[in-house]
């Protein structure tokens, strides 16, 4: 029990830092994708009255790490709202070590269909 | 208006929406949807997309505080979170299909509930008695720290309280919110969970909930990025300075005038959803 519960005590300070890196770096690359497109389009008149649905490379994993490989400045702040995402879904699959190291199948298994609903929203909806 | 303009704007009404949701601890979905349907004439499927990504972010910002102090049962959780990702992908996707005017309609009775349950003083959990069967089975019973050491709590009627979460999970992917009020009470009220653990383990929860979502309403392109872009940083700054704030602050009155405002959103939510304005 009492190494079981240094383990939980670890495992949740790891995770602290992990959820504070992630929100860190994605505001960081949200912040520069906003600097590109407002000094690109700062002028330009949005329309959010009418619903459009974003284009196909604003929409896909694939499109918006091309996007932002080109430093588009759309591409840039989606993925930043990717690695936002990708965060909790980061901490999620670093419980499963953790549960695993404390030899606790249940919640092993538990952790797993949690983190498998994630990946599906995330890549399986498109 | 530019985008420039636009950025600015959005960006410092989603600093104050983080900054009094912080401190009042409702979050800042509950305004912001509403504040930019009603001010901004935004698309309520845009600002659906735009609050539920910043909800991710204050959610995990603030988890990482709240780890620390071990309040928060990871186990809870994890065990609850099945229910809240299934829940919240079916929003999303009932989100997809139902007409906008139903959304609004469903958002203003949420938020009139939301005002109510943060209006009204908080309920005296009654801790201790006799271990639970199932829930001892799920390892979830627990300790947490308190002025004379460690404090044991035993959490009760599982099932229940997997179902609220299951209905917690719906409504934040149809809305776009944390729907945090709904975790605390399936904690609070069903499972007879301590408030503090309760409170932070919803808090950690909301953000896994909100990603369950999130990656549908990217893929179907809801998410606009000159739109989440000043509502996420605007959020994730003012819940910053609002958690700071927190520590010294007395809350009663500010949730009083926080819950006047959402019960006058709530009420042209309705309208509009019911004139079909939306």
């Amino acid at each position: 029990m009492a190494r079981s519960e240094w383990t939980d005590r670890r495992v949740e300070t790891i995770v602290g830092h992990l959820l504070r890196a992630g929100v860190t770096v994605a505001a960081l690359v949200m912040l520069a994708g906003g600097v590109i497109f407002l000094v690109r389009h700062g002028t330009d008149v949005p329309n959010y009255r009418a619903f459009r649905g974003e284009p196909s490379d604003l929409r896909t994993v694939r499109g918006i790490v091309r996007g932002a490989a080109h430093l588009r400045g759309r591409a840039t702040i989606q993925l930043g709202l990717l690695l936002l995402i990708a965060t909790p879904i980061a901490r999620v699959a670093f419980s499963i070590f953790g549960f695993a190291e404390e030899k606790d199948g249940m919640y092993v298994i538990f952790t797993g269909i949690v983190l498998a609903i994630l990946l599906y929203s995330l890549v399986g909806t498109a | 208006m530019n985008n420039l303009e636009f950025s600015l704007l959005v960006g410092m009404c989603s600093l104050a929406a983080g900054f009094l949701g912080a401190l009042t601890g409702l979050g800042g979905g509950v305004v912001l949807i509403p504040l930019l349907t009603v001010l901004f004439h935004v698309d309520i499927r845009y600002a659906i997309g735009a609050s539920l990504v910043s909800v991710i972010g204050t959610s995990s910002g603030a988890a990482a505080a709240y780890v620390k102090e071990g309040f928060t049962n990871i186990r809870i959780g994890m065990f609850l979170e099945i229910a809240t990702t299934l829940g919240a992908l079916l929003g999303a996707f009932v989100a997809l299909t139902v007409p906008t005017a139903a959304i609004a309609i469903i958002f203003g009775v949420v938020l009139l509930y939301s005002a109510y349950l943060s209006g009204r003083p908080q309920p005296v959990v009654a801790e201790g008695g006799s271990p639970d069967p199932l829930a001892t089975r799920l390892r979830m019973n627990g300790t947490y720290p308190s002025l004379d050491g460690p404090r044991s709590y035993y959490v009760r009627r599982v099932p229940a309280g997997f179902s609220l979460m299951f209905g917690a999970g719906t409504l934040s992917g149809l809305l776009g919110i944390g729907s945090g009020a709904v975790k605390v009470l399936a904690m609070d009220q069903a499972m007879k969970i301590p408030f503090k653990v309760s409170t932070t383990t919803s808090n950690f929860m909301i953000g896994v909930t909100a990603a369950a979502s999130a990656g549908v309403y990217l893929n179907r392109g809801y998410v606009d990025p000159g739109l989440a872009m000043p509502v996420t940083l605007g959020v994730l700054a003012g819940a910053l300075v609002g958690s700071r704030v927190l520590a010294r602050t007395r809350t009663g009155r500010l949730r009083l005038v926080f819950s006047a405002v959402i019960v006058l959103l709530a009420l042209e939510m309705l309208y509009k959803g019911i004139a079909g304005r939306i």
